[in-house]
């Protein structure tokens, strides 16, 4: 991206003329993008609107003229009619390099341009393949369309001559190359490189020779690689989950949301009806749908490949399952209901209702309600706190990431971002590249230290002293604070990146589950907190305090009134009844099925049977999030809506309706048929979302770059936002008192600490069903300081026994040369017994 | 007197038309024993052909699905590999079905098919007591292997069949 589109960046405007239209366009706009602007078309291939010029295809040729300046004196020399005499150059220029000038002339249809446009094209058909019928890329390929509307109908080339190179090339598990396709232009090498920071693949030879290549063992590893192949723009590069999985034209497309993390991607799901599926409605592939302030025109492959698990397969539920003689057996609804509604009943107050965070505002909402009106406890399955001082002191109404720029920082603690959250990654880093100050707080080396200005150690437990210390570093001297503190705010590092934090103009803090539990979660948020009103930055746009949740709508859980549980096996142990919507706490945990096991009756409502489902007295199956409406609500607080791509696996309703039925069985009234008809309840009681409409929701912009179907050449196959692009809610205004809490000391242990870590691809129970990314998935594993390794005789690769909680699981040993001595990482949902710091034991 | 002249000559020429259609033969024929054969551009029934060597042309494009103006063609793609061989090239058609009900004959699909494999035969007898008789899936349409081929799928040597489309040759 020029400097000239960036959304902050003041600019002049230049006047210039394409295809005798005139046009403003901003000082350092290509001519390209400055003809796109005003919907004239001139053709790309290896431009990209979000990439950085190369001038590599000659595809955008175009006759640029400029006016004439007498050298005397220095006026623009004008012909009889007094118009500006314009002095094109004799050779055709590259419109994707070319940068605007006062008085420009751009002319895209002369004969000299046409016949250059068909030369490009006949060139780069020299070779290519008779692959439109079966290519993935048939129907939306830029080069199909372009040779349509540009090209020759002949060639004057010879058949013979045509080189012949591999077609089914696996660059990685996920992307396959066909080489024969590849046009050679770069954009996904470039994107690799300039977007992804991931440099995995490149160009190799020369001339007729050269090639894509992955330079990464396992092949093309990045997490970033499908998005690849929406911008080749050729069917070089597809991706397994799709390959041959219809023809473009014959997808439905449906709006959706990402729910693997708390960005709330913004996505397409493609849909057609399939043989293969019994003739059920399936969804094909999963692609980025274009918001500018979320994910632009990307997503990750976590978010592009991890969908099957809401397919309909044999894993699904499809009816009620009802304990009888030890066994699950299928019952109607309407025993089912009536049984869970009568044990609910004999409950009372003590009847637990524990929702996954990846469950819709409207499920939230009515499971709380629920759980309120009987006077039981409504709690979030996350080991994360904060959610009350996001609302309070969270990013305000209008902020976008691609804002932040020089003069602004952005802190990140106790997070792995490109693990937790991904586009946030990426957007922070851009951030970097424009010029604002990224500090990275984290006891070990994450990604985005590339692209610090200033990166910050501490250990393990110290993350609310770290940013209790930054808060020092530029307030006055308290001796009170405790000792770590102290030295922390000694550091100069610390230091400097305080004074940073305290001049910026705009400050977002990002803080994330790295190596905390609830409790440390809780005194992070709350030093976090502080720092921003410390430093007064709260309650404007671009301002505030994000929480990098671990499920994807824990913010909209701790908004609809739900909290995560100080101590969940006591409250499941306890529960007369519990209701499990959408969490796996079984598979989690060991000592959470203890629990599970000890609690009176236990509902489990899921889509698929989960561990804790296998020790459910009622097991409710829901409709997955791909057969839905509903709203989710960002780490950036910002509600969005999805909508039902498929319909539902054999009828089965969402949460909501579930729960409002179990609802009305116990007297209370709640809606059950429309999730938006929940959505306005909420509007309409929870203070924060006032006003709220579905209309609202809705609403769409003019985005730039203009990516859509008809434009694949210029942006790729990214879908244009037409269904919204949602409402970033105002901060409650209510800032909460500067209070300096003494950060607790971490807990000591006697041997080595293990410590929670959040990787992308982990083996929970939304990620396993997709094959796709089985070779992807690492295994159980644990990472060690090199000392402790040493001191083990651990090889890296080794198996180990570690024992955490009492429970035993054999992992691999990995090494990461940044740890401390003394701290082990242990990743979540890999089947360790982990949920904040604890002692661990390993044996080889 | 020439109009009574004029009378018989008409009644006799028609007599004679009578008699000289008499004595032609029959314009029926016993069908469905005698059948009488098909213009040379009739569409009948479709076919989906095969290479020599046994090989499916059809290459699961569904471009025939995409001409077709009464959306009677359904195909569903899968890959091919070398050890379970249906057509050149890495796509073949998993499911093929043409809903005899909706075709109206016009041979769009023909037209649009690259490789040649759909084409309308002379066959027009087709009649169902049920609507879903008149899906015709891709093992009806398929023409049998010739005698010399081997059926599919195939087991190949590796790289031996790796373009969908025969190659192109120069233009004279
Ligand atoms: S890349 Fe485009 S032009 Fe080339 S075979 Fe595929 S669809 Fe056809
Ligand atoms: S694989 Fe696609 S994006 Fe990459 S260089 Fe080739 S044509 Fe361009
Ligand atoms: S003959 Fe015409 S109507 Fe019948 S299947 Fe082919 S394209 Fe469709
Ligand atoms: S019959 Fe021809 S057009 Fe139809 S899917 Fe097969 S190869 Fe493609
Ligand atoms: S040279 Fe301009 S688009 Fe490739």
């Amino acid at each position: 991206m020029t400097d000239a589109v960036k959304p902050n960046v003041e600019t002049t405007l230049v006047n210039l003329t394409i295809d005798n239209v005139p046009v403003s366009v901003p000082k350092g706009t290509l001519v390209v993008d400055a003809a796109k602007r005003i919907g004239i078309d001139i053709p790309v291939f290896c431009y990209h609107p979000k990439l950085e010029p190369v001038g590599m295809c000659r595809m955008c040729l175009v006759d640029i003229g400029l006016p004439a300046v007498n050298r005397e004196t220095g006026k623009v020399e004008t012909d009889k009619q007094g118009r500006p005499v314009i002095n094109f150059g004799r050779a055709l220029q590259t419109g994707c390099t070319v940068e605007v000038a006062e008085g420009m002339v751009v002319v895209g249809y002369t004969e000299k341009v046409q016949k250059a446009r068909q030369d490009v094209l006949e060139f780069l058909l020299t070779s290519h393949p008779l692959d439109c019928p079966i290519c993935d890329k048939g129907g939306e390929c830029p080069l199909q369309n372009l040779t349509m509307a540009h090209g020759r109908s002949d060639s004057r080339f010879i058949f013979d001559e045509k080189i012949k190179l591999a077609k089914h090339v696996p660059l990685g598990e996920m992307i396959f190359l066909d080489r024969e396709r590849c046009i050679q232009c770069a954009r996904c090498t470039r994107f690799q490189d300039e977007i992804a920071d991931d440099p995995v693949i490149g160009f190799e030879a020369r001339g007729r020779s050269l090639q894509i290549v992955t330079y990464s063992e396992p092949g093309f590893d990045s997490i970033w690689s499908g998005n690849t192949t929406d911008i080749c723009p050729v069917g070089a590069l597809t991706t397994t989950d799709f390959r041959f999985g219809a023809r473009p034209w014959e997808l439905q497309a449906s709006a959706s949301l990402c729910t693997h993390c708390p960005v709330g991607c913004n996505t397409t799901l493609n849909t057609r009806r399939e043989a293969k599926a019994g003739g059920e409605m399936v969804v094909k592939r999963v692609m980025p749908r274009q918001n500018e302030e979320v994910n632009e025109i990307w997503l990750c492959d976590k978010g592009r490949f991890a969908h099957h698990y809401a397919a309909k397969d044999d894993g699904r539920l499809t009816g009620p399952l009802v304990r009888r003689d030890g066994k699950l057996v299928a019952a109607t609804w309407e025993k089912a209901l009536a049984l869970v509604a009568e044990k609910f009943e004999g409950a009372g107050k003590g009847l637990v209702t524990l929702a996954g965070g990846k469950l819709t505002n409207e499920d939230l909402y009515n499971l709380a309600g629920l759980a309120k009106a009987r006077g039981g406890k409504a709690l979030l399955d996350s080991r994360m706190a904060g959610g009350d001082l996001t609302a309070q002191v969270g990013l305000s109404t209008g902020s976008n990431l691609a804002d932040l720029g020089k003069g602004d920082a952005a802190l990140v603690v106790a997070c792995d971002l490109e693990e937790e959250a991904p586009l946030w990654w990426l957007r922070v880093k851009q951030a970097a590249e424009r010029g604002a100050t990224v500090i990275v707080a984290n006891p070990r080396r994450t990604k985005l230290e590339r692209h610090a200005a200033f990166t910050l150690r501490y250990e393990y437990g110290h993350e609310a002293a770290l940013v209790t210390a930054l808060v020092g570093s530029f307030s006055p001297k308290r001796a009170d604070l405790p000792a770590a503190v102290q030295a922390l705010i000694r550091d100069k590092d610390v230091k400097d990146a305080g004074q940073a934090i305290a001049g910026a103009k705009d400050l977002i803090v990002f803080y994330g589950s790295e190596g905390t539990g609830l409790a440390e979660s809780a005194a992070l948020a709350r030093a976090c907190a502080n720092l921003l009103i410390g430093t007064g930055h709260i309650g404007r746009p671009n301002n505030g305090l994000v929480a990098v949740w671990d499920k994807a709508n824990a913010q909209g859980g701790w908004d609809m009134g739900l909290r995560p549980s100080a101590d969940l096996a006591a409250d499941l142990g306890a529960a007369k009844a519990a209701y499990i919507v959408a969490a796996d706490p079984a598979g989690d945990s060991p000592a959470l099925a203890e629990a599970v096991k000890a609690a009176g009756f236990v509902v489990v409502q899921d889509i698929r049977l989960s561990a804790t489902a296998e020790l459910a007295d009622v097991v409710l199956p829901a409709a997955a999030f791909t057969e839905r409406d509903g709203t989710f609500t960002s780490g950036e607080r910002r509600v969005q809506r999805l909508h039902p791509a498929v319909p539902a696996y054999a009828g089965l309703r969402g949460d909501f309706a579930v729960t409002a039925q179990i609802a009305a069985r116990l007297g209370v009234a709640q809606e059950k048929r429309l999730a938006t008809g929940v959505f306005n309840q909420i509007a309409a009681s929870v203070p924060a979302y006032a006003g709220l409409t579905s209309a609202a929701l809705s609403e769409v912009r003019e985005q730039w770059p203009v990516i859509g179907r008809g434009d694949v050449y210029y942006g790729g196959t990214t879908y244009d936002n037409k269904q919204g692009l949602g409402v970033q809610l105002p901060v409650s205004g209510d800032s909460p008192a500067l209070t300096f809490e003494q950060p607790a000391e971490p807990a000591k242990f006697k041997g080595l600490k293990a410590v929670p870590v959040t990787r992308l691809y982990d083996r929970g129970t939304t990620v396993t069903p997709s094959a796709v990314l089985h070779p992807r998935l690492p295994g159980a594993f644990i990472a060690l300081s090199v000392e402790d390794a040493d001191k083990m005789k651990i090889e890296p690769g080794q198996k180990v026994q570690a024992t955490l909680n009492g429970v035993t699981v054999e992992v691999e040993a990995h090494i990461d040369n940044s740890l401390a001595q003394g701290v082990v990482l242990a990743p979540r949902s890999f089947g360790l017994a982990i949920e904040g710091p604890c002692e661990i034991t390993v044996k080889k | 007197m020439a109009n009574v002249i004029g009378s018989i000559a008409a009644l006799m020429n028609g007599m004679w038309t009578v008699l000289k259609q008499g004595l032609e033969g029959p314009v029926t024929v016993q069908y469905p024993e005698v059948k009488r054969p098909v213009h040379r551009r009739f569409k009948g029934r479709h076919f989906l052909r095969r290479y020599e060597n046994g090989l499916e042309r059809c290459i699961g494009c569904s471009l025939c699905a995409a001409a077709c103006p009464a959306d009677a063609i359904f195909v569903e793609a899968s890959e091919n590999t070398d050890d379970k061989r249906y057509s050149p090239g890495e796509r073949y058609a998993s499911t093929y079905e043409i809903n005899m009900l909706r075709c109206i004959f016009c041979g769009y699909c023909e037209d649009a098919c690259p490789t040649q494999a759909i084409v309308l035969g002379d066959n027009y007898e087709m009649s169902f007591t049920d609507r879903s008789q008149a899906i015709y899936t891709r093992e009806m349409l398929l023409d049998p292997a010739a005698p010399d081929a081997r059926p599919t799928p195939q087991k190949v040597a590796p790289g031996s069949f790796d373009r969908s489309i025969p190659d192109m040759k120069d233009p004279d």
